[in-house]
């Protein structure tokens, strides 16, 4: 028995090459960490935009240095134009919802962590695995490159709704190359989102090792496969209403341009199309990408949170059914977003009592969470800080939908600082706690070194507090009717006050603290990389199977063993057991006695 | 550490709700007949949301301090949930999430599903990057034809009235300010000229795409006079933050005075 056990074994060696190895790595693990990279990359920038926006907002008149060297025309003299505003906040937005939270959470992590947690040596198709991961860098270079052209970035938001998206320059500076840029890069963006999800989806189901039944699957894999399958879904309606949006403007058709249309009193040479079609679209693709920003981090704070209380998930079997159903009705509450856009008030009504249906596996969770601390025994490291801030922050979030799921509300609430409170605590603020929870939680077993505890808990307490002082004020603004993506407040007498200024003020003081913690962090990541103690195989005492191989784990995880997994995954504080954990892997006694 | 995480999770708690309940930024003042019934359903969905929010964030701080390990030799209680517990929560967020959309439905209904009141005063709304048009239909009642091809700044004629051929045009008011009687019921009809833009008075608590290629009917009764702000609640371009026009209520011979310098000024 034990020969042929040896016999099994068929470890295999990482390739020697650098370039194989680190650059065109077939590697699920290099690739994880290279989406997490490409990720603090865009995260890096998407911050540095918000910053200069929540700058003008404050100091309009105020001179940027080298803005000009930025852009010539939008930054003219140092100072931020109205358009070059525009263009930063639709960078600001499509850099982080598609370059950060669809990217980090899912591809940086699952990549990472999937095929280890369920017992594979890989992910399915390593191939088209680093073929998504290239797929998403080129698309981000494209997005980037409309900086630097004479155009401008696009200004049109990360919505980009047409007309203003479709007639071309006419509409606006930025509207020219650096629209079309943009539809370019969320295509490709699109096409490496797909392959990564059908890989995803083929590695949950076929790879599992013996043993691991869906029923015993940790909750951050179910999460990875639910979020793989909305993604296959969702990106598909994506890429093809981006195509059509590109051939209305490069092709002269009129998908989404109604006839008539007169531009600086020039008469807009299409007619046919319909500016609503393309909402319906990308909101039928939008609302799903917001789960899919927030499931992944629901998966991780679930795990973390059983981890470190030391006490199994309650309601395990309901958090699996909470999260298929905010899943399959995250596919039919798209309409909320579009209360006043023209729609049918009626179909409005039906979508709003679906939006209010899927509240309800969003509370079961939050129950769960806090169930699962209640007679627990925490121990309070960084990354169960950040999973207790992920539950925070998601109450917070997730009750000011309950505002805005409501027709009637959204007449006054609509397109206002309201909803980007709302947005920025749910799938923003809560979804980047869930990415730092798990980097805090898994780097040990990527680096083999602990991150430091102490600038980890500050980083924590600073971006805590500071999330809340940037995006609890933008309530207030909301209900007094202040409207979004307004460059200054010049321009209306009822913004134009010290009341509301007051508010701008201290969020952007806010921000710029918040900013400068991420800086902390940025050095313990550096500094714990190369000098942090060692981590060994299981720093955190969790149950997982990435916990039973070393950290880092050999290129094929398993080093030819096969995995065999025994038990449920969360066995924290089990009566009788000699510790307070058992590793999934570990033989039943009835087993053993066999 | 899980003392303060107890008191900044319930400091931030109980500051963001404290700054809520002084109202010192607040729903501004309401002017129309729907905004009473929409203010009483926010200030109901905020007492249940304000209630849900306070009791989850101190349930969230007391767990994480008093189960905190300190040390001891305590284990945790070894639970896979509660079925009973379950249920009942899911069935009480379903009920009360629910419900409160439901108890929404009649200001929604009462803006959409019912039409105006007959005799209600018509006006368009025009927007146009970054401008806004109303167009009285005169005293035909009639409003005449657009022609997008003649439309023109340089000259006065924005909407693209062919006032010499269309009999219904003659006379036709088209307008820079929405002026209108207070008590009166107006229907309004939205239309845009080039990109997507948003018809919103924050008094009247009313908000309205305007899109391209369609005519959305809304209706509303502005219930004190004075002047107020119609501000674009949609992206339209570079100049979206300065796309604002006045919204005048009037009492009747005031707004009849109004609209006779309006039209002579055609």
């Amino acid at each position: 028995m034990a020969d042929m056990h040896v016999a099994a074994v068929h470890a295999h060696a990482a390739p020697s090459g650098f370039f194989r190895r680190y650059i065109f790595s077939l590697d699920h693990k290099v690739i994880g960490i290279q989406y997490w990279l490409l990720g603090l990359l865009a995260v890096l920038i998407g911050m540095a935009l918000s910053l200069l926006v929540r700058f003008h907002l404050v100091w309009p008149d105020a001179q940027i240095p080298l803005l000009h060297l930025l852009s010539p025309t939008g930054g003219k003299g140092d100072q931020m134009q109205p358009e070059y505003y525009l263009s930063l906040l639709t960078l600001h937005g499509t850099l982080m919802i598609f370059f950060v939270l669809t990217t980090v959470p899912q591809s940086g992590f699952g990549n990472f962590a999937l095929p280890i947690q369920i017992g594979a040596e890989d992910m399915a198709f390593p191939r088209l695995n680093m073929l998504s991961f290239w797929t998403t860098f080129v698309g981000m270079v494209v997005l980037l490159s409309t900086f630097f052209i004479s155009d401008g970035p696009p200004l049109a938001g990360w919505t980009a709704y047409p007309p203003l998206s479709a007639i071309g320059p006419a509409t606006g500076p930025g509207e020219g190359l650096g629209q079309t840029l943009w539809i370019v890069s969320i295509a490709i963006f699109c096409v490496g989102s797909l392959l990564g999800s059908l890989n995803f989806i083929a590695t949950t189901l076929d790879l599992r090792a013996r043993g691991l039944s869906l029923m015993r699957l940790p909750l951050t894999c179910w999460a990875w496969f639910i979020t793989a399958v909305l993604m296959l879904l969702s990106f598909a309606v994506l890429f093809a209403a981006g195509v059509l949006l590109l051939l209305d403007r490069v092709g002269g058709t009129s998908f989404f341009i109604p006839a008539g249309l007169v531009v600086s009193d020039q008469l807009v040479n299409h007619a046919g199309g319909s500016p609503l079609l393309w909402q319906h679209l990308f909101w039928f693709f939008g609302h799903p990408e917001v789960y899919v920003a927030i499931l992944p981090g629901m998966g991780i704070t679930s795990h973390i949170i059983s981890t470190f209380s030391r006490k199994p998930i309650f309601g395990y079997k309901a958090m699996i059914y909470a999260m298929c159903s905010i899943g399959f009705l995250g596919f039919m509450v798209w309409g909320h977003h579009m209360f006043v856009s023209g729609m049918s008030p009626y179909s409005g009504f039906a979508f709003s009592v679906l939006t209010m249906a899927i509240a309800v596996p969003s509370a079961i969770k939050t129950f769960n969470w806090i169930g699962t601390m209640i007679g627990g025994k925490l121990r309070l490291v960084t990354p169960m800080l950040f999973a207790i801030g992920f539950v925070s922050l998601f109450v917070t979030g997730g009750l000011s939908g309950i505002f805005l799921g409501q027709p009637a509300l959204d007449l006054t609430l609509h397109d206002s600082y309201f909803v980007i409170a709302h947005f920025h605590m749910v799938m923003g603020v809560a979804a980047i706690f869930g990415m730092f929870a798990g980097t805090y939680f898994w780097f040990p077993k990527a680096t083999g070194r602990m991150m430091n505890e102490t600038l980890g808990k500050v980083h924590f307490w600073l971006t805590f507090v500071g999330a809340y002082g940037i995006f609890m004020p933008m309530h207030y603004l909301g209900l007094e009717g202040h409207p979004r993506r307004y460059s200054t407040l010049t321009g209306v007498e009822f913004l134009n006050t010290p009341h509301l200024m007051h508010l701008h003020e201290f969020m952007t003081v806010s921000a710029f603290i918040t900013a400068a913690a991420q800086l902390l962090f940025l050095y313990n990541l550096a500094w714990s990389w190369f000098k942090g103690p060692e981590a060994g195989e299981n720093p955190w005492e969790a149950t997982t199977l990435e916990w039973t191989v070393p950290s880092p784990p050999p290129f094929d995880n398993f080093a030819g063993r096969h995995a065999v997994v025994y038990r449920y995954p969360y066995e924290f504080s089990v009566p009788g057991a000699e510790k307070d954990y058992i590793m999934q892997d570990a033989v039943e006694e009835a087993k053993k006695k066999k | 550490m899980g003392l303060a995480i107890a008191i900044v999770v319930a400091l931030i708690t109980l500051i963001s709700t404290g700054v809520f309940l002084s109202h010192h930024w607040w729903l501004p003042h309401a002017i129309s007949t729907i905004a009473p019934a929409l203010d009483r359903q926010f200030t109901v969905t905020f007492i249940i949301t304000g209630i849900i929010f306070v009791v989850a964030q101190l349930a969230l701080a007391y767990a994480v301090w008093k189960f905190r390990d300190t040390g001891d030799s305590r284990r945790a209680v070894y639970s896979h949930g509660n079925t009973k517990w379950e249920l009942s929560w899911t069935a009480a967020a379903a009920i009360l999430f629910i419900g409160l959309n439901l108890m929404g439905y009649q200001i929604w209904a009462s803006v959409h599903f019912t039409g105006p009141e007959p005799g209600a005063m018509q006006v368009e709304v025009w927007g146009e990057q970054f401008n806004w048009y109303f167009r009285y239909p005169g005293p035909d009642g009639r409003f005449g034809p657009v022609h997008p091809e003649k439309m023109n700044a340089g000259i006065g004629n924005y909407l693209g009235l062919d006032r010499a051929h269309d009999a219904d045009s003659k006379d036709d008011i088209v307008t820079m300010t929405l002026g209108v009687p207070v008590d009166r019921e107006v229907d309004l009809t939205m239309r845009s000229k080039d990109v997507t833009h948003s018809f919103f008075v924050r008094e009247l608590r009313l908000k309205q795409d305007m899109v391209p290629g369609l005519e959305i009917p809304i209706h509303f009764m502005a219930t004190e006079t004075g002047r107020y702000e119609i501000v674009c609640s949609q992206l339209c371009g570079l100049g979206h933050y300065k796309m604002r026009a006045f919204f005048q209520v009037m009492d009747q011979p005031d707004y009849d005075q109004w609209l006779a310098g309006q039209a002579a000024a055609q």
